[in-house]
């Protein structure tokens, strides 16, 4: 599904997002890890992505307050 | 007999609804999460949850039993969204920073001197940094964020909720997630300027 490059590092950085997606083939999967293991300038790299995720979602996430939440069941329909 | 057969009916609607609403309602923190950075302020996020789900609580027999139920609630609250007005935000331009996916970590390990543990650089954002990161990001993009990489919603569920081409929320997510780095990696730039 990728475009090929002859810098080894530029392809692993193409299927970087797709990997981390977990929506690369297996062939692809295998190709990346590969150079991920010989690679550290890539793997760290990646590892960094991986992370960024992780640490987005947990900064990004707030809980409900409690009092929409109070408001939400308030909104139900009574039996007849 | 047939009045019987009446209030059996009525009875297994009743208790299909009162079922549906608990599901929706046990639903309800994941959506606010998803809402939360769908709306432009906490204030939005709140009165568009309420509306949501007042409409799902009115609609509960358009919804069919055993399909996604938290797409289908994201989808009348991505709508209703639109509904209060949002309009198109026009797409920003390519710019350098975003020209290769590993800017932000050349940018946050090379501000760090490369001293510091190689798995923390991330930690060299703020939490403060990374929400108003991504209410910079444009919302048509931000949408997709927040769906797949905070709701993880799968790109299939992003497209029905959106509306949009599945090919359309990969390409979104992959620039979404770009502007993302860039507007972090400038926050960087400027706590160290």
């Amino acid at each position: 599904m990728m475009g090929h490059s002859d810098d080894p590092c530029a392809h692993c950085e193409e299927m970087m997002q797709p990997y981390l997606d977990h929506i690369l083939s297996e062939a692809e999967k295998v190709e990346a890890e590969m150079h991920l293991d010989e690679c550290d300038w890539c793997r760290r790299r990646y590892r960094f992505e991986e992370s960024l995720r992780v640490y987005v979602r947990q900064a990004v996430s707030e809980p409900m307050p409690a009092a929409l939440k109070q408001k939400l069941a308030a909104l139900r329909i009574p039996l007849d | 007999m047939a009045e019987a057969s009446d209030a059996t009916r009525i009875a297994a609607t009743a208790r299909d609804r009162v079922r549906f609403e608990e599901e929706a309602l046990a639903l309800s923190d994941q959506v606010y999460r998803v809402a939360r950075h769908i709306a432009s302020s906490r204030e939005d996020a709140d009165e568009l949850v309420q509306e949501t789900y007042a409409r799902a609580f009115r609609s509960w027999r358009s919804y069919q039993p055993g399909t996604n139920l938290r797409a289908w609630l994201l989808r009348i609250l991505t709508n209703l969204n639109i509904d209060r007005g949002r309009r198109a935000q026009r797409t920003p331009p390519m710019q350098g920073l975003e020209a290769n996916d590993y800017f932000l970590y050349d940018k946050l390990a090379e501000s760090d001197g490369g001293l510091s543990d190689e798995d923390r650089v991330v930690e060299r954002l703020s939490q403060d940094d990374i929400v108003s990161a991504l209410s910079a990001v444009p919302h048509d993009f931000r949408d997709v964020i927040v769906l797949v990489d905070i709701g993880d919603f799968s790109y299939q569920d992003a497209a029905q909720i959106l509306d949009i081409p599945i090919g359309t929320v990969m390409s979104r997510l992959h620039r979404g997630r770009r502007i993302l780095k860039r507007e972090l990696a400038e926050s960087v730039l400027e706590e160290g300027s």
